[in-house]
């Protein structure tokens, strides 16, 4: 049964009541070392790492921005461990990434304590930016988004977060929550008994399970089940052809920033960067023979070789999109194949450590309709 | 206008299918010249990449073709490729290369007839199904 403890505050004083409670975790050593979402000196919030309750000071964690997806940080973290206990403050689409990455080898989660978020959304780096320099407080953003409304001065939250059927993390042995906790208080929630001893050490007290939690989560989830349904009808309906595909790829640069964003992309080297794709001038000759080559070439391999890779893993967190310098909108056409691929081998990317990836078992009596023979 | 003639790319394993396809050869049975052969060592090093740029570059079908679950020299490799096979039709459909012009066979290195048999049925099913969007002589690649 989860615990949850509550953390009230004052308005104007979430982060400091968070830095509070990070620095309990900090000193008491329930965790040596923290990773959570703090303001910059200068502007932004990113992931900071800090080892000591002195350096809490920017803590944002609810800040609306995911600048780069945690996951990544944490594979960088974990897959030479320190042998240092880490807290890490991540939402869901990082965390879904980062059960992915576990069972791909390229991270590790013994000494970490994971802490999830609620989550309403995230804007794009610029818009969050941009709106910070007016004025906008992380607290204006989770009441107007408690209200329903996520659109501000002209800015809303990136498109994948809209459709992201995930609002809550799991697989966490904390979770820090908002969604029906009412104005001016916070949850923590022990998750796992790794989690509740965290908290037991910090000081924490355990009280009432919250009573419209449950409920409170169900809208969120029902409204963004429902916006994904559409978007992925629409995005199948209207791109059903390589035509349609290429369209919607045609100001592609093969920068390739969309795969250096995406958590999953999980080649050390990717196969596009190597002489494997350093052709000779004759043959791009060649493929010119009576055709039009439009270069730099190989774009549309690249993307479909993409969609291969991560198909299996894709958490939807968009950050595709907003990594792409030409404005081409990803995260669909990556989160519709994921749906396909998934299904197709009952499988759900972050949603459990335990079950295998689909490309890494295999089995002599299974899938005998690819093929139709039986002997 | 002349008929239909399909290009089809096809993979073959070199224990089971490519030795079919000899076989198919020494005892004088003749198959459809649509069929390209590639040999590979096992059909489970036939990356995704292989099938995608067959289609990319105007493949109207792609033939894999494999030691039957059990059979394979490498143990494997076969079943490898069965699931990336699935993969691969679920993820090509959306676009419409459907299921019906990737072709996973099992064809034993004795089943010379089988190898015939697979390679007409193929042929004559694409025939029917028409050039593949992506062969257009004239098409600007992407
Ligand atoms: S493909 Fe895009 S949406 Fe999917 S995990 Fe990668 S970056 Fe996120
Ligand atoms: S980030 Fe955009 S331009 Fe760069 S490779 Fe990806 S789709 Fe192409």
């Amino acid at each position: 049964m989860a615990k949850f403890s509550k953390l009230a505050f004052n308005k104007g004083e979430l982060n400091n009541q968070l830095s509070a409670f990070f620095a309990d975790l900090l000193e008491k050593n329930a965790v040596d070392a923290l990773l959570a979402p703090m303001a910059q000196p200068k502007k932004g919030v990113m992931q900071t790492l800090v080892t000591s309750k002195q350096n809490l000071s920017g803590v944002d964690p609810f800040a609306p921005v995911v600048p780069v997806n945690g996951a990544r940080l944490a594979s960088s973290l974990t897959s030479n461990p320190s042998g240092k206990k880490i807290g890490m403050v991540l939402r869901s689409c990082e965390v879904r990434a980062l059960v992915e990455l576990v069972k791909l080898k390229q991270a590790n989660l013994e000494d970490v304590v994971l802490i999830g978020l609620d989550c309403y959304g995230r804007y794009e780096n610029t818009d969050f930016l941009k709106l910070r320099a007016a004025g906008a407080t992380t607290e204006d953003f989770l009441e107007n988004a408690q209200a329903g409304k996520t659109e501000t001065d002209g800015c809303d939250v990136a498109g994948a977060c809209k459709i992201c059927e995930f609002p809550t993390t799991d697989n966490v042995d904390i979770r820090l929550c908002i969604f029906g906790a009412g104005q001016g208080t916070l949850l923590i929630e022990a998750v796992t008994e790794k989690g509740e001893e965290a908290l037991q050490t910090a000081g924490r007290k355990f009280g009432d399970s919250p009573a419209g939690r449950a409920e409170a989560v169900k809208k969120i989830t029902d409204a963004r089940v429902a916006a994904k349904n559409a978007a992925f009808a629409e995005y199948r309906n209207s791109t059903n052809t390589f035509d349609a595909l290429n369209e919607r790829l045609a100001a592609c640069i093969n920068c390739y920033n969309c795969r250096v964003a995406c958590p999953v992309c999980y080649c050390k080297e990717c196969v596009f960067v190597t002489d494997t794709f350093r052709h000779k001038g004759e043959q791009y000759i060649g493929w010119a023979s009576g055709k039009a080559l439009k270069m730099p070439a190989d774009t549309t391999f690249y993307h479909m070789t993409r969609i291969t890779h991560i198909a299996a893993f894709c958490v939807g967190c968009g950050q595709c999109t907003s990594a792409c310098p030409n404005d081409i909108d990803l995260m669909p056409i990556f989160r519709t194949s994921a749906e396909k691929a998934q299904g197709r081998f009952e499988y759900l990317a972050g949603r459990s450590l335990d079950e295998p990836q689909p490309l890494s078992i295999f089995d002599h009596d299974e899938l005998v309709e690819v093929t139709g023979q039986v002997k | 206008m002349s008929e239909f003639e399909p290009k089809i790319v096809a993979f073959f394993c070199n224990w089971c299918t490519f030795t079919a396809a000899d076989l198919a050869g020494t005892s004088r049975l003749t198959y459809p010249p649509n069929i390209k052969i590639i040999r590979v060592m096992c059909s489970g090093m036939v990356d995704p990449k292989y099938v995608i740029k067959a289609f990319l570059n105007g493949a109207d079908g792609v033939l894999i073709g494999g030691c039957w679950p059990g059979d394979c020299h490498y143990i494997n490799g076969n079943l490898k490729a069965r699931r990336r096979v699935a993969l691969l039709t679920e993820l090509l459909s959306q676009y419409g290369i459907g299921p019906e012009r990737l072709w996973l066979r099992w064809i034993a290195a004795s089943e010379g007839t089988m190898l015939k048999e697979v390679a007409e049925q193929m042929t004559a099913s694409i025939k029917k199904l028409g050039p593949s969007e992506l062969n257009k002589p004239q098409a600007m690649v992407a």
